[in-house]
């Protein structure tokens, strides 16, 4: 029994970082109707910008560990910011009301000029952040279970990280006029122009917020695991939670991210023995193809029905 | 009626419009009273959506100039057209589906919304305050236009009918200076007719706003405005009080075909 729960607890844990990626995917699809394919490009871009300049503060001689990091988070959102803002002058503006697919393609561009720009200004070696996350774990539940649960502070601390992000985000989208804009210009680009809402301002937010989020599952990647170029090919792994989720819910891009990080570490646990392992590779996109034959729309996506 | 027409506000000069050889308007003048109620009508084809598009700044002109308030524009930006005060609705509905009737008719007033992001999302204060000045004057308009019962229903789940009214309402909460309208009555039966026809003339009557509207039947038009283009093919066939318009030959025969 404290196996399983060690197994789900940390499935759960994983799932966690799936879904800040997928949220960026949800974020920017949501409010342009464009499906971001550099979003793990961003991730690397924002990593790899953090873990500079964490280094440079660092040699500069600023010794408090959690000044360094704030600053390094700062500078590295403004980076962010700034590549929003030329995404947006640069690409989105000539692609007004252009098809998805072709805007689809010009993103795929994008994260190509992003991979090689940021290794090019921000090198290409392995680098690390060090936000100073306990890496001990440590036992819970020792009266309840025979030999406790192990649980790994470090994620724990991630979760809580990616749970704040989450409400934030959605008080965001709810509650404030521009996140109400937000949602109106995701519905209908000529609409919201017609009473005033300004599309290439809220472009550049949106994609400011999908830098943060992307910046802030590149922190917490790159503190498990070291920056380096895999972190682009997160993305990947969170396609299948955003088609399990439905690509236009943030509550669905969090549970999609939680069933596939425990779906996945489950089934390595007690079916991989039988296949002989490895699971774990493939059990997300295998999940994503059943949704995409049973429901396409994911769990709570907007059915689309088009009236002939 | 306590309106009384005032001085040219929207003056529209010599616009000319073509996609590739397709000339969807050419030469087009014509000017728009401050508190009238003024319609473009024509046969189905005839360009009228074009010219809405052109004040609101969706098609820019090759030629000819538009002139609001004194100030002329060789074309117009939607953003901008908005900030001046004119609002528009649709003929193929452009709501925002996925949202509710209140929240829809919020987005229209996000131009009057000063206050600071992070006081907003936390409710906080002079945030507060304004929120609920923009939620009074949104229930206002939903008094107004009779939908109270459906405040919070998806406007995608609503009749056809309804949907017109919110588009209405949206562009009501810009409290614009000129509202276009495009087709609003395109699609309903009698009674829903009836309705929105009602609702135009008090828009008119109580605030005072110039009303703008496109319409193919004629019948509806006729009843409500105060003066009428007529376009057909593009071009300007007749310009005058209703009486005048029906009364006028080459209208007669675009609408009803030349005798052979």
């Amino acid at each position: 029994m404290g196996f399983f729960l060690e197994t789900l607890l940390g499935g759960l844990m994983a799932g966690m970082l799936y879904s800040l990626v997928a949220l960026g995917f949800v974020l920017i699809f949501k409010a342009s109707g464009v499906f971001n394919f550099a979003q793990g490009a961003m991730v690397l871009f924002a990593a790899l910008a953090m873990a500079r300049f964490s280094e440079w503060l660092n040699a500069s001689g600023l010794g408090n560990l959690w000044l360094v990091n704030l600053i390094a988070f700062a500078m590295a959102a403004v980076v962010m910011f700034c590549v929003a803002w030329v995404i947006e002058r640069l690409v989105l503006r000539q692609l007004v009301n252009q098809e998805g697919t072709t805007l689809l393609m010009a993103t795929l561009g994008i994260t190509y000029f992003l991979e090689g720009l940021g290794q090019s200004i921000f090198g290409s070696d392995i680098y690390k952040i060090d936000i100073g996350m306990p890496k001990e774990p440590v036992m819970a539940f020792e009266s309840t279970f025979p030999g406790g649960i192990l649980i790994n502070q470090e994620d724990l601390i991630a979760a809580l990280i990616a749970a704040c992000l989450v409400a934030l985000l959605s008080l965001f989208f709810q509650k404030t006029s521009t996140g109400r804009a937000l949602r109106a210009v995701a519905d209908d680009h000529q609409a919201a122009q017609s009473i005033g809402i300004p599309l290439n301002r809220i472009w550049v937010i949106v994609w400011c917020v999908a830098g943060v989020v992307a910046l802030v599952a590149g922190m917490i990647w790159g503190s498990k695991l070291g920056v380096q170029f895999s972190l682009a090919t997160v993305a990947l792994r969170a396609l299948p939670v955003v088609i399990l989720g439905g690509l236009t819910s943030v509550p669905g891009a969090i549970i999609g991210g939680l069933i596939i990080g425990v779906g996945e570490k489950l089934s390595e646990v007690y079916l991989g023995p039988y296949v002989g392992g490895g699971i774990e590779i493939w059990f997300a996109y295998v999940l994503a193809l059943l949704f995409l034959l049973v429901r396409p729309q994911g769990l709570f996506g907007e059915k689309i029905i088009d009236r002939v | 009626m306590s309106r009384q027409i005032g001085d040219v506000i929207l003056n529209v000069q010599n616009i000319s419009l073509s996609f590739g050889g397709v000339k969807a308007l050419s030469d087009i003048s014509f000017d728009v009273r401050e508190h009238e109620i003024r319609a473009i009508i024509g046969p189905n084809g005839a360009g009228k959506s074009s010219m809405l598009n052109c004040i609101n700044g969706v098609y820019t002109p090759q030629q000819g100039s538009i002139t609001f308030r004194g100030q002329t524009f060789s074309h117009m930006d939607s953003h901008q057209v908005a900030v001046m005060g004119v609002a528009r609705t649709f003929q193929n509905l452009a709501l925002f589906k996925g949202m509710s009737v209140l929240d829809n008719i919020m987005t229209g007033r996000n131009l009057r919304m000063k206050s600071n992001l992070l006081l907003q999302a936390i409710r906080f204060g002079p945030a507060e305050r304004e929120e609920i000045e923009h939620r009074r004057k949104v229930e206002e308009i939903i008094d107004f236009l009779e939908i109270q019962a459906y405040r919070k229903t998806p406007v995608g789940q609503l009749p056809y009918g309804l949907q017109k009214r919110v588009d209405l309402g949206r562009a009501l909460a810009l409290e614009p200076q000129v509202l276009l309208l495009d087709e609003p009555m395109a699609g309903m039966n009698v009674e829903e007719k009836q309705d929105m026809c009602r609702f135009i003339l008090d828009v008119n009557d109580e605030f005072g706003t110039t009303v703008v509207l496109i319409e193919h039947d004629m019948s509806v038009v006729m009843d409500i405005s105060d003066r009428v283009v007529v376009l057909d093919y593009g071009k300007k066939i007749g310009d005058g009080t209703p009486d005048e318009v029906r009364n006028n030959p080459e209208v007669i025969s675009a609408y009803l075909g030349t005798g052979h």
